[in-house]
């Protein structure tokens, strides 16, 4: 019984550094592999319903059965189920992704009108938690146990722990709305006010303006992850050899710390920023929600009510879709950081 | 003490383990936070046990509500009322049962999928175990609450479904970590030994391998109930929970659907919120505190 475990090292030191085209290449064919299965998975999730599918798309909108054959021809639901995924497939790499039922719109234009909103305001966050959070993991780690290690990790904890759209709703009723005598700092919600030009100077600081609360709020619960893991991480780097033969070189304590053991630890954090970068399409549902932006969260949360299924069908494909695109690139960036991966 | 020889090795065993449970415990009373963690979740489990003795389930009946509408905290109200007028205190309480019901259900669910996922993948070789290998990475790279949504819109809002879609989304991290310790554990002499002697592959799977990836499942079940029950918080908050329950989620879905953080009733998003943030931070670091004891890798210094 030979696993790969086993065998890696008894092949030569040269041979087991695979060349990076062959890697690029095998994590390729794998995420083509997960976003045909994404395909697979959307459409039989709405076809293999118990029941009538016409009818549970439908739900109870049609009176006549006329109506009803009209709906299921319209939507090709008349059709073998083999002859529907072809269909399916053909329509989804056309960027045909349906009709909305709501708003009557191809879906396709429905979800690329709606990306905007949401890239800004979860890229926003993104980068903002990535740099303060692994700047606090690092401060943390690198003096463990002190004051400032007991409090940062309480309150990531705490920050980890918390649903962040309640966040959300404590922040609108703090700073939005205001206490008391307290008056409201920031608007409750939406993308910019009705009587400013979107295009204007004025109308990008009222943009601004308007997504400043919930820029906190998702930099708040995302920072909690970034400084978890670069904590952890660095922690298991303060333990290696190489640090101790730096500082017996006599390297200052700071120079030990950024040339030589963050650069180490910094390394899963790239992986944790890549892969997020695709989340940003899907981790804003219930901000956007909470806050009334106009992006594919808000879209997918108001579908849900409906129920809107190709919307829901079109936003689950873009939001898998980001996250496959964004883990190959995690992994190509790694493959490119850290040769030993690549075996 | 008796002499060894006279005991039986299933009696050596019991010894041995009774042992072992005794060390893990006395490194767990020495974690400030685990315990920390631990006092708060007895106390939560405690309510929620005790629900009908501490408020009366009349009180959740929005037909039989006696408060007015959104009322502050008083004497009889120590928590204020709903939109409908419920005690928030009862509500809280009878909440606790679904919150915890529901993320426990869902973790049985994911900690069965994941451990046999990740025992297979890691004990079988060639093609089907790649192949189960690949479906787990997928679990893990699609976005989660996109999938929990078509999954609950599609199967329909009950309590049972929610713990479904949960559990069946939340599974692939334990198997990726099932699967690393039942490729260390496969190489070890013992398991050499019992090949050696005969061993079938479901004996040394029952055997050897599940009782020794058995520690890392239950520090990770302990964490996963903490996901499970900020997934049900979340799914319940965008409707997609069971509509005739009460559930943190679904009150502070209320909540936020009567406009109350604009209206000034606090004491209507803080209290369920709190339960929410305690019971997870709870969960969460009595897992830590597990994986910190039963992780050798983890127990260094301080």
């Amino acid at each position: 019984m030979t696993t790969t475990l086993v065998t890696a090292p008894t092949t030569s030191p040269v041979g087991r550094h695979r060349s990076y085209g062959r890697y690029l290449a095998g994590k390729i064919l794998g995420a083509v592999a997960s976003l045909f299965f994404v395909l697979v998975v959307n459409f039989f999730l709405f076809r293999v319903l118990p029941g009538d599918p016409a009818r549970t798309l439908g739900r109870g909108r049609f009176s006549s059965a006329a109506q009803l054959a009209e709906f299921r021809h319209t939507y090709g639901l008349d059709e073998s189920l083999p002859r529907q995924f072809v269909t399916f497939l053909h329509n989804t790499f056309t960027g045909q992704l349906g009709i909305s039922l709501r708003y009557r719109v191809p879906v396709g234009d429905l979800i690329w009108e709606r990306l905007w909103p949401t890239v800004m305001l979860v890229g926003t966050s993104t980068i903002l938690a990535t740099l303060i959070g692994v700047y606090i993991g690092m401060l943390g780690a690198w003096n463990r146990g002190g004051p400032f290690d007991r409090v940062s990790t309480g309150v990531t904890l705490t920050l980890y722990s918390m649903p962040e759209w309640w966040l959300g709703l404590l922040l609108i009723a703090g700073l939005a709305v205001g206490i008391g005598p307290l008056p409201g700092l920031f608007p409750t919600g939406g993308l910019h006010s009705t009587d400013v030009d979107p295009s204007s100077l004025k109308g990008v600081l009222d943009t601004a303006w308007h997504l400043t609360l919930p820029v906190i709020t998702l930099t708040l619960a995302y920072l909690a992850d970034y400084s978890l893991v670069m904590r952890s991480s660095l922690l298991d780097e303060l333990g290696e050899d190489y640090l101790l033969t730096a500082r017996a070189k006599g390297l200052r304590d700071i120079a030990v710390r950024r040339h030589h053991a963050v650069r180490n630890a910094l390394l899963p954090t790239t992986t944790i920023t890549a892969i997020n970068i695709g989340f940003v399409v899907s981790g804003a549902i219930t901000i956007e929600t909470v806050f009334s932006i106009p992006g594919l969260g808000l879209l997918s949360s108001e579908a849900l009510s409906i129920p809107d299924y190709w919307v829901l069908q079109g936003a689950f494909l873009v939001a898998s879709g980001a996250v496959i695109v964004a883990n190959l690139g995690a992994n190509l960036l790694y493959g490119l950081l850290d040769p030993r991966v690549r075996t | 003490m008796t002499s060894t020889q006279t005991l039986t090795p299933a009696q050596v065993a019991r010894r041995r383990r009774t042992a072992s449970m005794k060390a893990t415990w006395r490194l767990l009373r020495a974690n400030r936070s685990g315990m920390v963690g631990l006092v708060l979740l007895v106390a939560f489990i405690l309510v929620a046990l005790l629900a009908p003795v501490l408020a009366d389930s009349q009180g959740l009946e929005v037909t039989r509500a006696t408060g007015g509408v959104l009322e502050p905290p008083s004497l009889h109200y120590p928590l204020g009322t709903d939109d409908n007028g419920r005690s928030i205190l009862t509500l809280l309480i009878w909440g606790s049962r679904i919150s915890l019901f529901v993320g426990l259900s869902a973790t049985v669910i994911s900690m069965v999928i994941g451990t046999f996922m990740g025992l297979m993948s890691g004990f079988f070789e060639g093609r089907s175990a790649a192949l189960l290998f690949r479906v787990t990475e997928w679990f893990l790279v699609i976005p989660f609450l996109p999938l929990a949504i078509v999954l609950a819109s599609v199967l329909g809002r009950s309590l049972l479904n929610i713990a479904i879609v949960i559990g069946v989304t939340s599974w692939p991290g334990t198997a990726l970590l099932i699967r690393s310790q039942t490729l260390s554990v496969k190489e070890r002499p013992y398991l050499e030994r019992a090949r050696v002697l005969g061993a079938g592959r479901w004996h040394q799977m029952t055997r050897h391998v599940l009782p020794n990836v058995m520690p890392m499942v239950f520090a990770n079940t302990t964490l996963t109930v903490a996901i499970a029950i900020l997934s049900e918080t979340t799914l319940s908050f965008l409707g997609l929970g069971d509509p005739t329950r009460v559930s943190w989620g679904s009150m502070l879905e209320d909540a936020f659907s009567v406009g109350a953080m604009t209206t000034g009733a606090w004491w209507f998003i803080v209290p369920p919120g709190v339960c929410v943030v305690l019971v997870v931070l709870a969960f969460t670091l009595v897992g830590q505190a597990l994986e910190e004891v039963l992780n050798p890798r983890l127990r260094r210094s301080s």
